[in-house]
């Protein structure tokens, strides 16, 4: 199938970092699905992680990309909601202010780059929703998961703060749960669906990021939902690499599969897990996928 | 659940020597921070904020009348600033736009300038500036791509980055640190 998308890949830092598995289920879906990929010819961070420090730091590191794509002439897909809402956050913030642009351009001079607000940036999520459409994505299913109730975690940088997101509704978002069922799957309501995974405060106070993890597991757990769907790294690493930790330290049983979106989609579209990584995966998946195989029978 | 000071340190008693009565219209001019005199002290921000549900000090209504105070000290000396988890849930139920997490986005800018800059800030920054990349991605993952059908990593350009941020405050930190690893 083909919908002559074409795409800058802007993969961020914690995606080569640590979240292969995102990196591989994704690039074989969006190849599967006619999204076509093209490297960043140069790439720094998108300055999300020093915005707290530095706001002007994360002007500069952000504009850098944007005017680096702007050459290309291509828009950019990115993998993390954070990328995805700094550039976005930047591209408004730089087109509205005037004198701020020229400042922050007189900065990217030096280095022969000029931000002109060209480029559209979209995250993978809003990629597959309005490029692929939810339709085209249930054509191309082989594998229906109907045996599958799962729950979904979106996290908060693909929906907050709305006026630089500007995309689904952030109280009560709906892309990711139709995504999820275009594969056959069924995806549950539960408590709080919209909060932090806690990803952000570790390092700071892990007492708190845990607990806010927790807190979200029990209410996935509350639902029986068969596995935990998401589609940013750093919601995927604090679940998945914090489940047994989690488990151990609050005396807790979940054995909830934590899974990127991908690879659920990957599935449904004949793929086989190992294609998908899900060897990569902390959190053990085989009994899900037993029910995966069982059901499809 | 009741509304603490910030910080178990910032429980002692005010004094008045410590207001900045300026302090606020040195906030409000900065990007992100405008909104501060609207708040109303309604406390919708500290209760739907998810980090106040777990930590005993953090409360964002709390950090938003001390900067409206001016108790710009112990605000910015505050180890609780750092807490937010820059969720936004705060910003987008503000019903007077106040914009909290930019407003508390702000005074961690300020802190870090008075050079309240937690480590984890300044190695990232320093990787950045090294590779592009806010942390050290190591070879063996880069080679490992090959393997997993990858393509290889986009490259930084160190020197670029070194170029457009020239004359940005924060890199006094950053060079501090290359030095002392030189
Ligand atoms: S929600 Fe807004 S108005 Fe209410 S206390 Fe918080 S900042 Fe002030
Ligand atoms: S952005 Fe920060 S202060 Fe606001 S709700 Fe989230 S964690 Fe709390």
């Amino acid at each position: 199938m083909s919908n002559n998308s074409k795409y800058l890949i802007f993969l961020g830092c914690a995606v080569p970092y640590r979240v292969s598995a995102y990196e591989i289920s994704a690039r074989k879906v969006l190849a599967k699905l006619g999204v076509e990929l093209v490297e960043m010819p140069e790439f720094n961070c998108c300055g999300l992680p020093l915005d707290p420090v530095s706001h002007e730091m994360m002007l500069v590191l952000a504009s850098r990309n944007l005017a680096v794509a702007e050459k290309t002439g291509l828009n950019i897909l990115t993998l993390c909601p954070g990328c995805a809402g700094t550039l976005k956050k930047v591209t408004k913030i730089l087109k509205d202010d005037k004198a701020l642009r020229e400042k922050i351009n007189a900065q990217l001079k030096e280095s022969g780059l000029e931000f002109k607000g060209t480029v559209v940036t979209k995250h993978i999520m809003q990629v597959l929703m309005e490029d692929v459409g939810v339709d085209n994505i249930k054509k191309s299913v082989v594998k229906p998961l109907t045996m599958l109730k799962v729950a979904e975690h979106v996290g908060c940088h693909l929906l907050r703060p709305k006026e630089y997101i500007g995309f689904d509704n952030p109280e009560d978002p709906q892309t990711l749960k139709k995504l999820i069922e275009a594969t056959g799957a069924t995806c549950l309501d539960y408590i709080d669906e919209t909060e932090c995974c806690g990803a952000p405060s570790v390092g700071v106070s892990d007492k708190v990021a845990l607990q806010l993890a927790r807190d979200k597991l029990n209410h996935v757990k509350m639902v029986d939902a068969q596995a935990l769907i998401t589609i940013c790294a750093f919601c995927h690493i604090m679940f998945d690499t914090n489940e047994l930790r989690i488990e151990k330290m609050f005396n807790e049983a979940y054995g909830i599969p934590i899974l990127h979106y991908p690879q659920l989609l990957g599935l449904a579209l004949g793929m086989k897990p190992d294609e998908l990584a899900f060897n990569e995966l902390r959190v053990d998946t085989s009994k899900l996928l037993k029910q995966i195989n069982e059901g499809a029978n | 659940m009741t509304e603490n000071v910030a910080a178990s340190s910032n429980k002692e008693p005010i004094r008045a020597s410590e207001f900045d009565p300026k302090f606020k219209y040195e906030l409000i001019k900065m990007h992100g921070g405008e909104g501060l005199l609207k708040c109303y002290q309604c406390g919708t921000c500290t209760s739907d904020c998810p980090v106040a549900r777990f930590s005993d000090d953090y409360r964002p209504r709390t950090i938003i009348r001390m900067a409206q105070l001016g108790l710009k000290d112990r605000i910015l000396k505050s180890g609780t600033l750092w807490l937010c988890a820059a969720c936004f849930t705060c910003t987008d139920r503000c019903p007077q736009d106040v914009e909290v997490a930019s407003v508390i986005r702000v005074l961690r800018n300020l802190a870090a300038e008075n050079g309240c800059v937690p480590q984890v800030f300044k190695d990232q920054a320093c990787s950045i500036l090294e590779s592009g990349y806010a942390y050290k991605i190591p070879d063996l993952r880069i080679k490992k791509r090959e393997s997993m059908g990858l393509p290889p990593l986009p490259k930084g350009n160190p020197e670029a980055i070194r170029k457009s941020l020239k004359g940005v405050n924060f890199m006094r930190y950053i060079e501090k640190k290359s030095e002392r690893n030189e």
